[in-house]
């Protein structure tokens, strides 16, 4: 299992190279290598933002119509050749005000993350392999919100679709993707993704649990661009289809090329963070 | 009129019989559409209290009807390479149990170290095979040291291990139950192939849902067969004619199909009350059957011919059935006041069967059995015996009026013996696996009762208030301390056990974080680190102001689970004023079922009571020969539930809607004696003494046949597996067998002592029945 995926990895990262390499070539395309040239088209359409900050409100839904709000800010910080550095400081709940999330996110190696408790005082190392589980109580597990490395998945493309939506009630012309995660400890067997053929930008993605049945629907909407090349969503809405769950995230002032710096990620950092 | 009636039946005789075989097979058509209902919810009504609770519980926090898995090494020895390495191996095939949401067990429980300054969060037994003796013996201590652990899915002994399975079933398809049931038995038959050296059983909510069906189909099986040859022996001796016996076979199964048919049109889904209907169809269809033929037997005798001896059947039948019917629907019917919906469809089924079962009397009976050859002339034999009773009856009234009064008030005293009880792993009887395997599982391993408490701080991220959580604490404690309860699992544990965590592991330090911001993050660093399906929204709820404490209680009856529960919220109350509990499980709302229902039917019972006394006041012509007639109509009932108070105890849902039910059943007799013992003294001008003789003569013997008929139709659903039909069907025997001798000892007696014929005035009685 674990030779297999390695496998997979290192197959993966080669048609990278190759794909990198020859992409002005035109030759017969297999679904692998179509789905994976569209994620190597997305990666490449985002690079270069350099480092980005945000504000996230992240509001959770409950069968019975409770509803409970975190406030999070987010900065990240672009790491050319490896996966993203990313900061999460966290203001409400009022209980967890001042919490910062350090994460290095890798593409082969298990994500490194740290969470400084200002209660405590001190930092901890997460130390598990456990990506999966909810973020915060949200439907939201971090792997589905951590950096999107091109290696942490398989791809296989499968076909083309209009999908419709409420903001564009005439549709947007989609291919569908299937990826199936690199992780050992994923909570998903593969996932669906509806990514946009003029923007290159996921506009849906269905995950599919362990037994392979539909868990949750993410679904992006408002994508608004910034500096005339990166795309981002003003909301993410997740809907549990087991639990009757559902979290919206709703981001606003995106801001790019801050001048962040790796000091603002390093682990001392996390204590300053506020 | 009836005779012109039965005349143009028998004229039409061939397009009755079409006719009314066209009518069964468009309703039976309708059967296409019956289902099982394989869920425990459907003995509880929409607005059901308990049921609302349980549910907000379950939108609140997360759905837990589950699988669990029962593993017993035959080593004896849960913790060796070998089992754990078992454990592990259906802990990850699990996960493939349909509608599965998450799955724990003691190797994938996530066990929390700390290490410098990381807390290391993973699997309590990662790989099983590397694992060396020391090891063992750590894992052990920590799984049976560990509260979440023991006595759930580990026992102390560490002789039996679970793993259990939370499914989320969306309620859409009727299959849903079934598939996920019998992946669970594939995967359990797979892994005893694999693994002989350990026993595997199934219990959990999943699998009793799944056990309803499956009771059901067992008594489609066994007692069906039973009830079909039952029929067929019956009227074989009754009538002791082949046509007969076919043509009131036929009739029978006609009405049944017609009933059940009729069901599947108007929606309604089988359960295993529903599956007694037909044996109460078929019971109740013979007597109308047995009417009818016994008579044209006697008219066949006396010479007429056959033609003519249905026209006089009919004749003389046709009121006392229709009457009896009446009465007999209108029993039926007052099951749609029970709590249980299961027993509305009962009702109206039944009721549907015993319409259709007079309908077809009606119609196709006289109608084939013009068709049919004639068979069978002599008199039914027997008649001698009710006469010589009858003598003795009148001889000894006095006695019989008194030692029935004594010996109905003697039994009635012992009612309030009866204890309300619906324990639902017990609606199963041994026979059934699912119940093995549960009292398998309640004696080695874990409880399969259970309640959650629900407590609602009201406050945004409140659990994590220190004042909260040492008050969920000793709440915690005070179960712990009850001997009911065998398992307790409280977020308190979690927050002691992080807090020791944080401190490097120092047992001092396991005890709850005396900050409130420290609590709650905690929580969110241990939250950050837990996989998929094992986190804490299931006691948790997503505002972090209520938390879920869930206890496991052992097999109580429901008046101890309904003291059990009013002692743990008067400990809320009283300890923790500030929150807003409430409780959510089937155990609560079983205990409830019984009494909840027995309230309702006693409002159903007294409607059908007086709808039913209206009738006979109206057949009967006389005020108080209706009054009379309640007395052998509540009195079986009565009398009935005082031998099961000094016999069996115990009453649950099955037995709280008979009363109702036989209410209709019992009048019968009443009404064939009562109408007899008029039409003596009315018609003939007898007096009370003579006119008793009179309806022992003429009626004693059918009385007598249709009751043991009735008695053996539902002793055998007295067979049943499945414990609601099977205190159902003997009870509603007792009742009958009750009524049988009430009506010949008790009612005569009553006749006679209130004829009113206080040796003068006989006129005026007979002037007020005018």
């Amino acid at each position: 299992m674990n030779n297999k995926k390695n496998n997979a990895i290192l197959n993966n990262a080669l048609l990278i190279a190759v794909l990198l390499v020859s992409s002005s070539v035109t030759y017969a395309e297999t679904p692998e290598e179509k789905g994976l040239a569209i994620a190597v088209e997305s990666d490449k359409r985002d690079t270069g933002f350099a480092d980005q900050t945000a504000n996230m409100v992240m509001q959770l839904h409950n069968k019975h119509g409770d509803v409970s709000t975190r406030t999070i800010r987010i900065k990240t910080l672009e790491v050319i050749g490896d996966g993203d550095k990313s900061m999460s400081i966290f203001d409400k709940p009022a209980d967890v005000k001042g919490t910062a999330f350090l994460t290095y996110s890798h593409a082969l190696k298990p994500d490194e993350q740290w969470l400084y408790l200002p209660a405590l005082k001190r930092v901890k190392r997460i130390n598990s392999k456990n990506k999966s589980g909810p973020f915060m109580g949200s439907e939201f597990a971090y792997e589905d919100l951590a950096s999107q490395e091109i290696e942490k998945y398989t791809y296989k493309y499968l076909r083309d679709e209009n999908i419709k939506t409420e903001e564009f009630p005439n549709g947007i012309d989609c291919f569908v993707v299937e990826r199936y995660p690199a992780y050992e400890h994923s909570g998903y067997t593969r996932q669906l993704a509806w990514v946009n053929k003029d923007r290159y930008i996921a506009e849906k993605i269905e995950f599919y649990d362990r037994k392979n049945t539909l868990l949750k629907t993410l679904t992006n909407n408002g994508y608004k661009q910034y500096l005339d090349q990166y795309w981002r969503p003003n909301e993410m809405m997740m809907q549990n289809h087991q639990n009757g769950k559902s979290t919206l995230l709703k981001w606003e002032g995106y801001k790019f090329k801050t001048g962040l710096s790796d000091k603002n990620f390093s682990r001392n950092s996390l204590k300053r963070a506020r | 009129m009836i005779e012109s009636y039965t005349r143009w039946i028998i004229r039409w005789k061939y397009l009755v019989v079409l006719a009314s075989l066209a009518v069964v097979f468009a309703a039976a058509y309708g059967g296409q559409f019956l289902g099982f209902s394989n869920d425990y919810r459907m003995f509880f009504g929409e607005n059901n209290p308990q049921l609302l609770s349980f549910e907000k519980m379950q939108a609140t926090f997360n759905k837990n009807d589950n699988v669990l898995f029962v593993v017993t090494p035959k080593s004896e020895k849960v913790f060796t390479k070998e089992t754990l390495a078992i454990i592990k191996d259906i802990t990850h095939e699990a996960w493939q149990v349909p509608f599965s949401t998450r799955v724990d067990s003691i190797t994938n429980y996530q066990h929390t170290i700390a290490e410098e300054d990381d807390l290391i969060v993973d699997d309590l037994v990662v790989d099983p095979n590397a694992l060396t003796d020391d090891d063992l013996l750590r894992i052990q201590s920590v799984a049976i040291n560990e509260p979440t652990l023991v006595h759930r899915l580990i026992s102390p002994d560490s002789k039996y291990a679970g793993i259990n399975v939370t499914v989320q079933l969306p309620g859409k398809a009727l299959d849903e139950v079934p598939v996920t049931v019998a992946f669970a038995r594939e995967l359990k038959q797979k892994m005893l192939e694999k693994y002989p050296e350990v026993e595997i059983r199934l219990v959990g909510m999943a699998v009793m849902n799944n056990a309803f069906p499956e009771a059901s189909q067992d008594d489609v099986a066994t007692l069906y067969p039973l009830a079909l040859g039952f029929i067929v022996l019956t009227l074989f001796v009754l009538l002791r004619g082949l046509s007969g016996t076919v043509a009131t076979f036929i009739m029978i199964i006609m009405s049944i199909m017609t009933a059940m048919g009729l069901a599947g049109w108007s929606g309604i889904l089988l359960s295993p009350p529903v599956m007694s209907a037909p044996i109460m169809i078929l019971t109740m269809a013979i007597a109308d059957a047995v009417h009818l033929l016994v008579t044209m037997r006697h008219e066949l005798a006396i010479g007429k011919n056959k033609d003519d001896a249905m026209i006089e059947s009919m004749r003389i039948n046709f009121r006392p059935i229709f009457v009896t019917t009446l009465t007999t629907i209108l029993g039926f019917l007052s099951l749609n006041f029970s709590d249980a919906p299961p027993f509305h469809d009962l009702g109206n089924i039944a009721s549907m069967g015993v319409a259709a079962a007079f309908i077809f009397s009606i119609t196709f009976l006289p109608a084939i059995v013009s068709i049919l050859p004639a068979s069978g002339k002599r008199e039914v034999a027997g008649k001698q015996i009710m006469v010589k009773f009858g003598e003795f009856v009148i001889a000894k009234q006095k006695h019989l009026l008194i030692g029935n009064a004594i010996i109905i008030i003697g039994l009635a005293s012992l009612v309030p013996l009866n204890e309300l009880n619906d324990q639902f792993v017990n609606y199963f009887d041994e026979s059934i696996e699912f119940r093995r395997d549960s009292d398998y599982a309640a004696e080695h391993l874990t409880g399969v009762y259970y309640i959650d408490y629900a407590l609602g701080t009201g406050e945004s991220g409140g659990i994590s208030e220190p004042q909260y959580l040492a008050n969920v604490d000793k709440f915690t404690q005070y179960l712990r301390a009850q001997p009911e309860v065998i398992h307790v699992q409280t977020i308190s544990d979690t927050f002691k056990r992080l807090n020791k965590n944080m401190h490097g592991d120092d047992p001092a330090w396991q005890r709850l974080p005396e900050e409130r911001e420290l609590a709650a993050q905690y929580l969110l660093l241990y939250e950050m680190s837990l996989p998929y399906g094992l986190d804490l929204n299931n006691q948790i709820d997503i505002d972090k102001s209520a938390t879920k404490v869930a206890v496991t209680i052992k097999t109580l009856t429901s008046n101890e689970v309904i003291a059990f529960d009013d002692a743990a919220v008067q400990w809320l109350e009283d300890n923790m004023p500030e929150i807003s509990p409430y409780n959510g499980s089937p155990t609560i709302m079983f205990a409830h079922l019984g009494k909840r229902n027995i309230n309702s039917m006693l409002i159903g019972t007294s409607i059908a009571l007086v709808l039913i006394s209206a009738v006979l006041i109206f057949f009967l012509g006389s005020l108080k020969y209706g009054f009379i007639s309640l007395l052998p109509n509540l009195t079986p009932a009565l009398a009935a539930f005082g031998i099961w108070g000094i016999t069996v105890g115990q009453v649950g849902i099955g037995i709280s809607i008979v009363t109702g039910m036989t209410l209709g059943i019992v009048v019968d007799d009443t009404v064939h004696f009562l109408s007899k013992y008029l039409r003596a003294r009315r018609e003939k001008g007898l007096n009370a003494e003579d006119a008793v003789r009179y309806a022992f003569n003429s009626v004693g013997l059918a009385l007598l046949v249709t009751s043991i008929v009735l008695i053996a139709g539902f002793m055998i659903m007295a067979q049943s597996h499945f414990y609601l039909n099977s205190s159902m069907g003997l009870l509603t025997s007792v009742v009958i067998a009750l009524a049988l001798i009430i009506d010949l000892t008790f009612l005569p007696a009553l006749l006679m002592r209130f004829s009113g014929e206080s040796k003068t005035n006989t006129v005026t009685e007979q002037a007020g029945a005018k």
